[in-house]
């Protein structure tokens, strides 16, 4: 991780609340250096949990709140934190904030908690929120981490919105399936009626399967990793 | 470098900073995971019931749910005999546990749906499917030969193969109509058949890719509803 960290050394002058410095910690995370195509972190639960784009969106929500929370809090204590049980203690934060964000989705949304099973759980081992924690959160202040935080999980939950948005349509023919929103969009409408009242277009096409299966995800993010780097030529290694 | 005094005084305070707010947290909402959970399972009951309500389980109200619960639904628990278990209701039963005791001892729940149309009697099975467990509600006619409908889930199938058993609405819908006893009035249960139904009574098309789960499928049913045999025969007399 740390030849990705993006730490820099700390700045002597009255520090802006948004400067360019600020704003680039948000939107560095979504372009150059984001953390799934880019550091290729978190790739497992982007695999599992992008079938649907409701799930997806909630999940995305989740990390968000974590690396930011989680940022924030690491960032309070950096300086009271011992060095020899860091990687512990900012567990126990990661771990923290992942049960109050287990504990809510159940008491407010709890079909949504079933499909997304131990993946919320697992948002702990989530390489994204420790490898802020080390490489940004240590050794910044609290505003400048909680921005980092926002960022790396929007960077993170963009991917996987595209993804997931990508594997419902062509797997299932659906958008939103599961939520209110739901919504059918290609493909006959009888086939996965997730309650939707829309009919959908191209009546004839037939649902891919292998869309929904976690291999279609490996493709997709490969596809979406090429790209990315034929984009922004920048991500390229020339060595 | 921190003392390691220091050390412990900072991880004990952090460890009851962070066990005083969850336990706060979970006990707090304990209350309303409970209700979330029962509701769940309701609509799953009410699922396999679905051609007999006016909507869909999946889009209804916790309120709804909960009227349709209250005003016509009668929950009974039997036992391996037949006999009707006082002092328990059949949302009590946890299917899991009950799996786990020997054959005899366990205790079945009956959801009781009274309509104008008649009675419908939704039976639990549970069994296992490729990577965990699998368990469904079977709605019978009063006849208890014909199935009025199915509703499946499961612990953790394969999405798009396995999991087709609850994720596609086609799977369950198959099951309507199909019959337990063959015409000499043996039980023959129904079987989820690869490659072409040969006895449309008794066999419903299985999804591919997912032959485990079928068999699964197939296993629970012949050994679940045969469990309840002894008290549809009693109600038949």
């Amino acid at each position: 991780m740390a030849e990705t960290s993006v730490s820099q050394p700390v700045v002597k002058e009255r520090e802006r609340l948004f400067g360019p410095k600020e704003r680039r910690l948000l939107t560095d995370p979504l372009n150059d250096n984001n953390p799934i195509t880019v550091q290729v972190l978190g790739i497992c639960s982007a695999l599992a949990v992008t079938t649907l784009v409701y799930p997806s969106l909630i999940m995305a929500i989740s990390v968000v709140f974590v690396t930011a929370m989680s940022s924030l809090f690491t960032s309070l204590l950096r300086k009271n934190i011992p060095k020899q049980v860091r990687m512990i203690v900012q567990l126990v934060i990661i771990a923290t904030l992942v049960t109050i964000v287990e504990q809510a989705l159940k008491a407010l949304n709890f079909e949504v908690y079933k499909q997304l099973s131990v993946f919320i759980g697992l948002i702990i081992t989530n390489c994204i929120v420790m490898g802020r924690l080390e490489a940004f959160a240590m050794a910044n202040r609290p505003w400048r981490s909680l921005l980092d935080g926002i960022g790396n999980g929007l960077g993170y939950g963009a991917i996987l919105i595209i993804v997931a948005v990508l594997r419902e349509l062509f797997g299932k023919g659906t958008l939103f399936a599961g939520s209110p929103l739901a919504w059918q969009i290609i493909g006959p409408s009888s086939e996965y009626l997730f309650d939707t009242t829309s009919i959908g277009w191209l009546g004839w096409y037939q649902n891919n399967n292998l869309m929904v299966l976690s291999g279609a995800a490996m493709f997709i993010i490969g596809i979406l990793i090429w790209i990315h780097r034929t984009w922004n030529p920048k991500l390229v290694d020339v060595s | 470098m921190h003392s390691t005094r220091y050390i412990f005084t900072f991880v004990t305070l952090l460890t009851m900073v962070v066990a005083l707010v969850l336990s706060l947290l979970a006990t707090g909402l304990k209350p309303i995971h409970d209700r979330n959970e029962a509701i769940y399972n309701k609509k799953a009951i009410l699922s396999a019931i679905e051609s007999n309500l006016d909507a869909k389980a999946s889009t209804m109200t916790d309120d709804q749910v909960q009227t349709i619960f209250d005003s016509q639904i009668e929950q009974i628990v039997v036992d391996m005999n037949g006999n009707v278990i006082d002092g328990v209701i059949a949302e009590q039963i946890d299917m899991a546990r009950e799996r786990k005791k020997p054959v005899a001892d366990q205790r079945l729940p009956i959801y009781i749906y009274n309509s104008q149309e008649g009675k419908i009697y939704i039976v639990s099975v549970r069994g296992s499917g490729l990577w965990d467990e699998i368990w469904g509600s079977i709605a019978l006619e009063d006849d208890f030969n014909t199935i009025a409908g199915a509703a499946f889930d499961h612990k953790g199938e394969t999405p798009g193969l396995g999991a087709e058993i609850k994720d596609n609405p086609k799977f369950p819908a198959q099951f309507v109509g199909k019959k337990l006893y063959n015409e000499s009035g043996e039980f023959v249960s129904v079987e989820v058949k690869k490659g072409g139904i040969r006895e449309p009574a008794h066999q419903v098309d299985a999804i591919s890719g997912s032959t485990i789960t079928g068999n699964g499928v197939t296993e629970m049913l012949d050994r679940g509803l045969q469990y309840y045999e002894p008290y549809f025969n009693k109600q038949k007399n």
